[in-house]
């Protein structure tokens, strides 16, 4: 089957209310092509979910917004400026930060330096002595501001729990993030009650307004709940994008249930 | 108007029972020992020096001794240093030793070039640096394990120095020989002819070098890319870049300390035990209570493993016993010191689990 020609992307005027707009993004590893032709816009303050099998590009995507792959073809614009992110520090000075699978915390340092981590407070310039009072008592404030509760914030993050630790790592990229956060399954591996903690976290912050949100995730009850709107990604494209308050659990399992079957029957198609 | 009598608050605790303050104070003992990973080398060092104090007398305490004792912990301790900040990277420089030697070497051929001998130190420590800046280079850009990466640099380096020097001894090295007022120079004095000299460089190396790791951004730096790389890279850490400036660092500091011994001893064998010394230096940073595993370590502690190593050498040697003894004995306290370490780890990690 050969690979069908990439549809003109209309050029579209940007639109102010976007805080990112992703257009006719490609990626290919080696021989493996990842993403065909992403087009993703994302409100300003809008909650979007991702969801799709494992291998349907939602993690490369992310892993593109955050500058840690830079994408084959196609256009990144954030806040109508269309940018070029070459690499982690690039997608934070455009304000995006990233919560990801693997969390990024360091089990060795205490919370409050996890809490800081790229963004260390520093004394006598050049030297970049640490500020340690102040990025403790700033941790401490900033925590019981957002809710989230460590036996103290001079704990290594190795005592923590899982949960704990997730929360810690969205509290770091929430602080930091000034237009988008971009959550790679943030509640993977946590329990009923910890999972709780994190969706309340993220509402807060979604209310505020202050940034856009992407998360990725599987469970559509999550989803669903945080949401405004959720895209559906398949074999490196995105084949859905429903609001939320149009659509249900049932109807989007249907969605990409038929979506499946159309793939399968090109397959077959193309086979004969 | 009269207030109510007050009512009795909570009774008095009663004091505890001697034997469970006993108990009270052996876990904190225990506590102490298991969160300060400096104090069972500490106490060792104190140990053996008591020991020697006790068997040899004044003719291991006497300044002549002791500060043969301080001439063997000066280089290994200012290496081990360096090569803590490695190990807690996750990282190793198995070349430091070599490093350690090529440094004077190069400091000599530049003098014998007409280079004057401050300007040729500073030129010898710049291409120490490069030398770390290659072996983090090459272990960063093109993926090679720093443990082969500095194995090949320790081989290059030696085998330079054997052939440039064509395998016979330099000596006097600048800065050593004494001037025309029959006096060493101040500076020669400062940089190793004094007795002392290596010991102050070892506690100030020691000190700048603790500091770095604990109070600056580049050491926490260290810390979260030899304790997460990926999540360190992900927060935004520049990991190789820190890589490649740790390596600068130990190069710098064991041809800084290369220098100071050679000024020292007043001549340059090439032929000379590169390998032993870092041996030593990572021997006396395990002793001190750094793994090998990467996200902690200790600057303190390859100090006092470097003194222990010293006295322990220093000792044998007053004491009458061979020094052939020596390697023994300090292969005993290695193992025992790395035992110590994992045990202590596991019971932290309990207590932690409990």
């Amino acid at each position: 089957m050969s690979e069908q020609p990439a549809e003109p992307t209309p050029p579209a005027a940007v639109s102010a209310d976007l805080a990112l707009e992703v257009r006719g993004v490609t990626k290919r590893f080696g021989a493996l092509v990842v993403l065909r032709g992403i087009d993703l816009v994302l409100h300003q303050g809008e909650v979007l979910g991702l969801v799709g099998d494992n291998g349907a590009g939602k993690s490369t995507l992310v892993k593109i917004l955050s500058g840690f792959h830079s994408q084959d073809g196609g256009e990144v614009i954030v806040g109508g400026e269309p940018v070029r992110l070459r690499s982690v520090e690039d997608a934070r000075t455009h304000g995006i930060e990233t919560v990801y699978q693997d969390l990024a915390l360091i089990p060795q340092l205490p919370v409050y330096m996890n809490l800081f981590l790229g963004h260390e407070l520093t004394t006598m310039g050049p030297l970049h002595f640490l500020d340690k009072k102040g990025m403790r008592k700033l941790s401490r404030q900033y925590l019981d501001e957002i809710n989230v509760h460590v036996p103290s914030v001079d704990a290594e993050a190795e005592q923590l729990s899982g949960g704990q630790r997730q929360a810690i790592a969205v509290a770091r990229a929430m602080r930091a993030a000034t237009k988008i956060l971009l959550l790679d399954e943030p509640l993977a591996a946590m329990g009923a009650r910890e999972s709780r903690l994190i969706i309340d976290l993220v509402k807060d912050l979604a209310s505020s307004g202050r940034v856009s949100i992407v998360v990725i995730d599987h469970n559509y009850a999550h989803l669903f709940e945080l949401c405004d709107r959720i895209n559906v990604m398949q074999g490196g494209r995105i084949i859905i994008d429903q609001p939320v308050a149009e659509t249900s659990i049932e109807d989007l399992t249907e969605l990409m249930v038929s979506s499946y079957r159309r793939e399968l029957e090109n397959v077959q198609n193309a086979g004969a | 108007m009269q207030s109510a009598a007050p009512t009795p608050t909570a009774a008095p605790a009663t004091p505890p029972g001697q034997r469970h303050e006993a108990g009270a104070v052996a876990r904190r003992v225990l506590r102490l020992f298991l969160t300060q990973r400096e104090l069972t080398p500490i106490l060792i060092t104190i140990g053996l020096f008591a020991y020697f104090a006790i068997r040899a007398g004044s003719s291991f305490t006497g300044s002549l001794s002791l500060s043969s004792a301080a001439g063997y912990a000066g280089p290994i301790g200012a290496i081990a240093v360096g090569e803590v900040l490695l190990l807690v990277l996750g990282e190793i420089d198995l070349s430091a030793g070599q490093v350690f030697l090529f440094a004077p070497w190069v400091e000599y051929w530049l003098h014998n070039a007409g280079v004057g001998v401050l300007l040729a130190i500073l030129l010898a420590l710049v291409v120490c640096c490069g030398v770390g800046a290659i072996n983090g280079l090459i272990t960063v850009r093109l993926n090679v394990p720093s443990f082969v990466t500095t194995l090949a640099t320790n081989f290059i380096l030696f085998g330079v120095v054997l052939i440039e020097s064509s395998e016979a001894q330099a000596s006097p090295i600048p800065l050593s020989a004494p001037g025309s007022n029959g006096q060493v120079s101040f500076a020669g004095q400062f940089l190793g002819a004094w007795q002392w000299s290596e010991l102050l460089w070892l506690v100030g190396i020691t000190i700048v070098a603790t500091v770095l790791l604990r109070r600056t951004r580049f050491g926490v730096r260290i810390i979260a890319a030899g304790g997460n790389l990926v999540g360190a890279a992900e927060a935004g850490v520049p990991v190789r870049r820190v890589k490649v400036w740790a390596f600068v660092l130990c190069s710098f500091l064991s041809g800084l300390v290369g220098i100071v011994d050679a000024v020292k001893y007043g001549s340059l064998d090439p032929g000379n035990f590169g390998v032993d010394y870092i041996l030593y230096a990572i021997g006396a940073c395990v002793i001190g209570g750094t793994a090998l595993t990467g996200g902690r370590g200790t600057i303190v502690g390859a100090f006092i493993g470097a003194i222990l190593i010293g006295i322990l050498e220093d000792g044998l040697t007053v004491i009458g016993i061979s020094t052939d003894d020596f390697y023994v004995y300090i292969g005993v306290v290695i193992i025992i010191a790395m035992a110590l370490n994992s045990q202590f780890d596991r019971l932290v990690a309990r207590s932690r689990g409990a």
